[in-house]
């Protein structure tokens, strides 16, 4: 905080006059439950990139390649809307991923 | 002046006058007693085509308030008007505009607050949005309301400033009244007030910007203190512009207006329509050999305390009149600021306080002779006084 500007060097009320700030602002490590996405079972419909309220599905060329963790805040709708045939999105504990995670190395 | 140049026109009227030859961008409103009028006025220069304000009619003045600030955001030149409970209403978002920096201007008809219901004059509506970071500027007829409005346009607009202004009047007695008002001509009202040229906009999507974010334990306090410097620049601002409309149109406004206060022993200190029948009081007093006079107050927010202590320091009692109170059982609000603005001086005067004309009651010459007599006697160390009075209030 102390390396923040001062008033008289911020913008008046507030407004931030640049867009995309958000990008910088890592909401990430608000998250609990981490959706974890699978390509095998995925059919890429893009529903979830649809619906996730913080563009935390990251698609390129048509195609899911993951999930944004900087940013994605763990609300868990894209498990949700994806097609139940299909359920390619899991959502796991973030401390029970944290286990898997050490189980694995 | 030459009387040609004056038409008869209510505070109310005036007012809507003055909006038309402004012709704001945005207009949004609900209707309200005693300030209905106002707006409902304009509303029929929008249908008539004399304006190209877009008019939004909205269904409170909470939204009211809310449209005219996103209009604000979006860079248009934005004007309102209410009263009372309307000003209540919007009491949320008035903050909120202040904090944004929405240079809004709103046509304020003084009026007093529930309960019990009442649609009359006092100043608890605008006194109780005291700290909402507004600029306050009273009027004491329907020729100040008009110039207060106009210059209310350029004091919010500019560059140091970026605040909301509210010009006031008193409920019926100013917005009802009919009066000789001399109205400036379209063209000068419209180079007067200029173009508002707002630094950003969220139209202009090539620049896009971001209003009303989060602002917390990190940002949020330097934010507000932007808001208090803007406050204590407008003060410059509010006295250049005020010099300004004088220079052009010959009626000069500054923080405060004296009459026969350079060589008073005795003085009051009142906002408003009052003003008008002090003044006669004051003639009759000196008439009786006792050096009365009066200070009338137009800019209540910035409080202009320094030149307030200038102009009281050489009396030797003062009475403060205040048209509403703020019931802690230490008087008026006025009362407080001025007591306060006293309080540095090397020798003060005596300060009381006068709580007067709740909910529109009548307040005569006879009734200001009396708190003068009071306060003769006070300087002349005849009588004490109790610090906080209610005058004409039945025992
Ligand atoms: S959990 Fe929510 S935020 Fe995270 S990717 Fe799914 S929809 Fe987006
Ligand atoms: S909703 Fe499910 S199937 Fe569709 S793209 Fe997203 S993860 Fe793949």
């Amino acid at each position: 905080m102390s390396s923040a500007q001062g008033w008289r060097d911020l913008t008046v009320g507030g407004i931030i006059p640049t867009p995309g700030t958000a990008r910088s602002y890592e909401t990430g490590d608000w998250r609990n439950v981490r959706p974890l996405h699978s390509k095998e079972k995925c059919i890429n419909c893009l529903i979830c990139w649809l619906y996730c309220p913080d563009a935390a599905i990251v698609v390129k060329d048509g195609k899911v390649l993951g999930i944004d963790y900087a940013h994605c805040k763990g609300c868990g709708i894209c498990a949700r809307e994806c097609p139940d045939k299909v359920h390619a999105i899991e959502m796991v504990n973030e401390a029970e991923w944290e286990e898997m995670k050490d189980n694995k190395e | 002046m030459p009387v040609r140049d004056l038409k008869a026109r209510t505070g109310n009227e005036a007012m809507a006058e003055a909006m038309r030859q402004i012709n704001p961008d945005v207009v949004a409103a609900y209707p309200i007693t005693p300030a209905t009028e106002i707006v409902q006025i304009f509303s029929g220069f929008c249908a008539d085509g004399l304006v190209d304000t877009e008019f939004v009619a909205v269904e409170s003045e909470h939204s009211a308030m809310s449209a005219c600030i996103g209009a604000s955001a979006a860079g248009a030149r934005v004007m309102t008007g209410t009263s009372s409970q309307g000003l209540s209403l919007m009491a949320e978002m008035l903050y909120i505009a202040a904090g944004l920096r929405c240079p809004l201007v709103l046509a304020e008809v003084n009026r007093a607050l529930s309960a019990p219901i009442n649609i009359h004059c006092d100043h608890s509506d605008t006194m109780s949005v005291r700290d909402a970071g507004w600029i306050q500027i009273f009027s004491e007829n329907a020729q100040e309301a008009y110039d207060n409005l106009i210059q209310a346009v350029r004091i919010a607009e500019h560059p140091d400033v970026l605040l909301p202004v509210m010009v006031t009047t008193d409920g019926f007695i100013i917005s009802h009244g009919l009066e000789a008002v001399q109205l400036l001509p379209d063209a000068e009202v419209k180079s007067f007030v200029g173009r508002y040229q707002p630094k950003y906009s969220l139209l202009d999507t090539d620049h896009p910007i971001t209003v009303g974010s989060l602002d917390f334990t990190d940002y949020y306090f330097e934010h507000r203190r932007q808001v208090a410097e803007a406050m204590d620049k407008a003060r410059s601002v509010i006295l250049e512009l005020g010099e300004e409309f004088a220079r052009r149109f010959g009626r000069s406004y500054g923080f405060f207006e004296g009459y026969r206060l350079d060589d008073a022993v005795i003085a009051i200190v009142v906002l408003g329509s009052t003003a008008g029948t002090a003044r006669v009081a004051v003639d009759a007093l000196r008439n009786q050999g006792i050096k009365a006079g009066l200070l009338k107050l137009r800019v209540f927010r910035p409080f202009p305390a320094r030149e307030l202590a200038a102009a009281l320091s050489n009396l030797q009692a003062i009475a403060v009149m205040d048209r509403s109170d703020t019931l802690a059982g230490t008087g008026g609000p006025l009362f407080h600021e001025v007591r306060s603005a006293l309080y540095d001086l090397g020798s003060r005067p005596r300060v009381v306080n006068q709580i007067y004309g709740l909910g529109g009651r009548d307040i005569t010459v006879e009734d200001i002779q009396e708190v003068y007599m009071s306060l003769h006697r006070l300087a002349a160390e005849k009588e004490s006084l109790p610090p906080v009075q209610y005058l004409g209030v039945r025992e």
